[in-house]
């Protein structure tokens, strides 16, 4: 189907049915029950999970298939919010102009950066990623604070021009919508202890998901994919046969700097606001993180790690000692607050911890990421049901060079 | 069994501009008036959001916001003893939650990034259903917040923001500030600073590189310069640079012989620092001593730069040892659950807390734009700071300003400022379209999804 091979169809499939349905998915507890707390199915989140998931898979067509790790991927993220937003001032708060424009500025400066940036490889490539990004937070955040609002972030005002809309109606700036339905909108559904919300929003960053991941699947079985991987692989011996592998590690670091910046234009998109912060280093990093936690180099690897991420920053960094408390009631007392106190340190502003050290425990045990552990699982009912174990190898996830 | 939520203002437009734009489809309308606004409380207890940062730079501040509002909520539900509840001019609060709701709360963490306390206001909103979002230490994610609650239709009572953008340039109709702001520290310090050191002085600005700096330098030299003062020299500092020492270094040589600091928390604290090591407090400078100024003092600020704080000019909000019986009462109620004496910073939170659950109580409900009709123009006493107005063309409170500086004797410590002036609030006030706040719309109430 769509030019792919049954494999790919299956996981195009499986993926599309887990986004359709990830408001029943990620709502799995009823509302009034001890558990909701641990739901995710509410529109911010969810269309975090999407977006940063585009974020990361474009990011992995750099890393995982060149191996050239970009430290300064943000950058573009960012990037492509601003322009996002001054679409939204300027022109209209249709979406459309805004995420079109977010791509393209992206890519362009993605070309610039990747220009000078892909002279080097390993690791003075990523300090000088790291470096372009830094120095565009810092440009960001004061420098230019006449385009970019500076700390407070760039958004929406009442007396913006807005030529192809309109600067306010009733005295509220309009909504982000796409041709009328508004971002924040959406459909609310309870039924029995549940509640399920659909947001249009949510939707609208789905479906373009659903498209950049089948294009990042077409680039995966490319012959443009397979010179990646011959870079990845061995560079040298490409420059022996004669090959230059410049243009095809541009082209893949274009192709990722737009992907970035199609995630800041969605962001814009469901909350029109473009804050600086997005561009600082950590966020570089937590791109880097989502990739090799999820599996690098492999199709759904990333979409996984930024899920497993956003999860934990946005619901485990909101449990409190009260929630903790609660959660362990049923204990004895003395054991209880023993439980409390060790599990105070993973939760709250401890989510990093838990974060760190299941990251570790990954790297260590599944180079592969979250993928390799899923095939491990796959691996051992196959060896039950006595057929053979397809001849995949287990995807590389060691760090660039 | 299902329900759309969909918000009223897309649907006039809809309605409205039907063949203009593509409108939303008639089945997504057709139930749209099921309920009022966003988060309308439906059960027996209504729910709060205090978004404040629990980690970064301004954690010991977010640390005390939420000691104060935890101590809000015990007051609005009629347990501890009351507090400022009890001195608030306004008597329509009756201890027993708000409109008879036991008041609950959710917590975020906004990391004082934007994007972080967008995100964690937002999941508030959407998964917890807060009605009001208060607190905060920073004036880039209360902007952002304030825009993000205006869009959900939600209630804000922004925390400490000292920014003029605030309730200037990016004031919402959702949103409210009680905490002072740049210009009116400006206003404030420049006659005291004139009495101390003269009116013929030379200014020198270490601003910090963001948002709060710009305004706040703005301000401060505009109104000393009205007292006759002269700016040498504004540079730009990083935010969080850690060592000052090259931006101090040139200072004596400038001309200058006083040294703004328009620093706030960790910043603060390390370049004044810098500063006195540098000897700048024991220098001469045009025959005169020199003398350092902070716009902007906290007491958290005060304890981090010890020593070095004593004698050093600046404003506050508030101070607890303030001797009206709203300070004491609120001093009082948090040192005995807490052990030492409030912030500024808990204080402008806890205010923010109690009016906004006293305008619900006036108004009769929780709608959103019922609130802010009944905040608007709202005039109060009681809450520490004197006669207060919540001037409705900006949705800033007017209130007297405190000038403190640094004490020489400290005896505890918490007692490390002493109150020198508190400025009348006449004379801190301003038109709504002063020119350090133009470009501002507060634009008209949002209930949200209808």
């Amino acid at each position: 189907m769509l030019g792919l091979s049954r494999k790919d169809t299956t996981l195009l499939l499986i993926v599309l049915a887990l986004v359709v349905l990830a408001p029943f998915l990620l709502n799995p507890f009823p509302e009034d029950s001890e558990l909701a707390r641990f739901n995710a199915g509410y529109p911010d989140l969810m269309q975090r999970f999407v977006i940063f998931g585009i974020f990361a898979m474009g990011f992995n067509i750099l890393f995982g298939l060149t191996g050239y790790l970009s430290f300064g991927h943000a950058a573009f993220l960012g990037v492509g919010s601003y322009a996002g937003v001054w679409m939204m001032k300027l022109l209209t708060v249709n979406v459309v102009p805004a995420i079109i424009a977010s791509v393209a500025v992206a890519g362009v400066f993605s070309l610039l950066i990747g220009y000078i940036c892909l002279r080097r490889s390993g690791i003075y490539f990523s300090i000088l990623t790291l470096a372009f990004a830094q120095m565009s937070f810092a440009l960001a955040y004061s420098v230019l604070t006449p385009i970019t609002a500076g700390e407070t972030g760039l958004q929406l005002s009442l007396n913006d021009p807005r030529i192809l809309g309109s600067s306010a109606v009733d005295g509220t700036i309009p909504a982000t919508n796409f041709f009328g339905i508004a971002m924040r909108d959406g459909f609310e559904w309870a039924v029995g202890g549940w509640k399920f919300t659909f947001n249009f929003g949510y939707y609208l960053c789905a479906v373009i998901m659903l498209i950049a991941f089948y294009i990042s699947i077409r680039i995966f079985r490319s012959p443009f994919g397979a010179m990646l991987r011959a870079v990845k692989s061995n560079q040298q011996r490409m420059n022996y046969t004669g090959i230059n592998p410049k243009p095809y590690t541009l082209a893949a670091f274009v192709i990722s700097g737009m992907y970035a910046g199609l995630a800041g234009g969605l962001m814009v998109a469901v909350d029109p606001l473009a804050g600086a912060d997005r561009m600082f280093w950590t966020a570089s990093g937590e791109v880097v993180l989502m990739t090799i936690l999820g599996g690098a180099g492999t199709l759904v690897g990333p979409l996984l790690g930024a899920g497993v991420i956003k999860y934990f920053e946005n619901i485990f960094s909101r449990l409190n000692e009260a929630d903790l408390n609660q959660m362990f009631s049923g204990l004895p007392d003395g054991l209880q607050s023993a439980m409390v106190t060790v599990a105070q340190m993973f939760v709250g502003d401890g989510w990093l911890l838990t974060l760190g050290v299941m990251f570790m425990a990954v790297v260590i045990f599944l180079p592969g990421g979250i993928v390799e552990g899923g095939q491990r699982v796959a691996g051992w009912f196959r060896r039950k049901s006595g057929t053979e174990k397809s001849g995949k190898a287990a995807p590389a996830a060691s760090a660039a060079e | 069994m299902g329900k759309l939520y969909v918000s009223r203002r897309s649907l006039l437009k809809g309605s409205a501009a039907a063949g203009v734009a593509i409108a939303a489809p008639t089945i997504f309308t057709s139930r749209a008036w099921a309920s009022d606004f966003t988060n309308k409380p439906t059960g027996s207890s209504v729910t709060l959001g205090f978004n404040v940062p629990q980690s970064g730079v301004y954690a010991d501040e977010g640390a005390d916001q939420l000691r104060a509002l935890q101590l809000a909520v015990e007051h609005l539900n009629g347990e501890g003893d009351g507090g400022m509840m009890n001195t608030f001019s306004s008597k329509a609060l009756k201890g027993n939650g708000i409109l008879g709701k036991k008041v609950e709360f959710v917590t975020g963490d906004t990391q004082t990034k934007t994007d972080a306390a967008r995100a964690s206001a937002r999941s508030m909103i959407e998964k917890d259903g807060a009605i009001m979002i208060t607190g905060g230490s920073s004036s880039g994610p209360a902007v952002a917040v304030q825009a993000l609650c205006q869009e959900a239709g939600v209630i804000f009572m922004a925390g400490l923001t000292h920014a003029n953008d605030t309730t200037g340039k990016d004031r919402r109709r959702n949103g409210f500030r009680h905490f002072f702001n740049s210009y009116m520290s400006g206003a404030a310090l420049a006659p005291v600073l004139k009495n101390a050191y003269g009116a013929d002085r030379k200014a020198y600005y270490l601003t910090a590189d963001y948002n709060w700096g710009y305004t706040t330098e703005q301000a401060i030299s505009q109104a000393t310069e009205g007292v006759g003062w002269e700016t040498v020299n504004k540079v730009l500092t990083p935010l969080g640079a850690g060592d000052f020492s090259s931006y101090i270094a040139p200072v004596l040589k400038s001309g200058a012989d006083v040294l703004v600091l328009v620093h706030y928390g960790g910043d603060m604290v390390n370049s004044l620092t810098n500063a006195v090591q540098f000897g700048l407090r024991d220098a001469q400078a045009n025959g005169k001593n020199f003398e350092i100024v902070v716009p902007l003092y906290s007491r958290l600020m005060a304890k981090g730069a010890g020593d070095n704080v004593k004698g050093i000019f600046g404003s506050t909000n508030w101070h607890w040892s303030l001797p009206d019986d709203g300070s004491k009462a609120f001093t009082k109620s948090f040192g005995t659950k807490y052990g030492f004496p409030p912030s500024q910073a808990a204080h402008t939170v806890y205010c923010q807390a109690i009016l906004y659950a006293d305008a619900v109580e006036r108004s009769g409900s929780f709608h959103p734009c019922g609130v802010v009709e009944a905040l608007e123009d709202f005039k109060f006493d009681g809450l520490g700071n004197g006669p207060t107005l919540y001037r409705a063309d900006d949705h800033q409170c007017f209130k007297d300003v405190l000038v403190v500086r640094g004490k020489e004797k400290p005896e505890s410590e918490f007692d490390l400022l002493e109150i020198v002036e508190k400025t009348p609030a006449k004379q801190v006030t301003y038109p709504h379209d002063h020119p350090q706040f133009a470009g501002g719309e507060l634009g008209t109430c949002n209930a949200g999804t209808a």
